[in-house]
């Protein structure tokens, strides 16, 4: 069975001719956000894979992984970095999301576990676990404002911070990569609901054509 | 609505937190030589102060790390809160299945 994470792409298995499409869990609003007009505009994050991993932040362990996989891993709470081909988050005193855009989810699993087991920590598979959107406009913080409770002004919440936080009824993580650029991870099931309000606030924002 | 600091995420908002009771409460040293009565106390029986009381807090939708904050039970307010214990030092890492 090959695997291929970019949305759309055809799953073959050897030993059957069945053929699986792989589809982004919120195609079905593709359309509704391509259409929305002004800004911010909402745009769907391509799928990546990603993995939880624990292990215990003092011994040097985080600074030994991340040197191995090219990059760093953030020390302080609530803040990311940049790996080779995905980011760093720091979700809690002794976990991080690493994320990647080119390694399959099983492979980039192992190999971040394998990194991980000599410090006693450990990696697992949370590919499917969230999807993400990107908030690209000046307006953008004003429109995620309406669902957030947290201090999103640019000095307290600028590029480099991350926050798992609620946005309306779902929890979200909300990853800042500029002051107009703004990335927002949510729990599939609940993304659809996240869109959803989105959208329905970005429309309220505008102005009503005459 | 009030704020409630994390010791690790900072102040958020009370609705991202699930109460958990009184805090420090001390598991039985050996809990099979209690009798029913003694058994029913620890795990039912709480204090109920009208004033400060420590608590754990669970910071649910944020970083999902508990807490323990002192709070006064007549006015509300947070008089402190800090990190719950320690994580492990090393995780108890179990085998995986290939
Ligand atoms: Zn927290």
């Amino acid at each position: 069975m090959t695997a291929e994470l970019s949305s759309g792409v055809e799953l073959r298995s050897a030993s059957s001719p069945v053929v699986l499409t792989r589809r982004h869990p919120l195609e079905g609003r593709r359309a509704t956000l391509e259409a929305l007009t002004g800004e911010p505009s909402i745009t769907l994050e391509p799928l990546v894979s990603a993995v939880d991993l624990r292990v215990d932040p003092d011994g040097g362990a985080p600074e030994a992984i991340a040197a191995a996989l090219g990059g760093t891993l953030p020390r302080s709470p609530d803040t990311w970095t940049e790996l080779p081909d995905g980011v760093a988050l720091r979700l809690g005193p002794d976990e991080w999301l690493l994320t990647s855009a080119a390694a399959d989810p099983h492979r980039w699993e192992d190999r971040v576990d394998a990194l991980a087991a000599p410090h006693g920590g450990m990696a697992v598979d949370v590919s499917a676990q969230r999807v993400g959107l990107r908030l690209h406009g000046p307006a953008a913080r004003d429109l995620l404002a309406f669902g957030c409770s947290i201090d999103l002004r640019p000095t307290a919440f600028g590029r480099g911070r991350c926050a798992q936080t609620l946005f309306g009824q779902a929890a979200v993580l909300l990853v800042a990569h500029a002051e107009d650029d703004l990335r927002l991870h949510v729990r599939t099931s609940f993304a659809g609901y996240v869109v959803d309000r989105l959208v329905d606030t970005a429309r309220s924002l505008r102005p009503t054509p005459a | 609505m009030q704020l409630i600091t994390c010791p690790w995420c900072g102040p958020r908002e009370e609705t991202e937190f699930r109460y958990g009771g009184q805090a420090d409460l001390a598991y039985p040293a050996d809990p099979s030589a209690l009798d029913d009565e003694q058994w029913a106390r620890f795990l039912f029986f709480r204090d109920n102060p009208k004033g400060t009381f420590a608590e754990r807090w669970c910071h649910d939708a944020g970083c999902r790390r508990w807490l323990r904050a002192v709070r006064d039970t007549r006015t509300y307010v947070f008089a402190e809160t800090g990190p719950y214990g320690s994580f492990p030092r090393r995780s108890a890492r179990p085998e995986r299945s290939a």
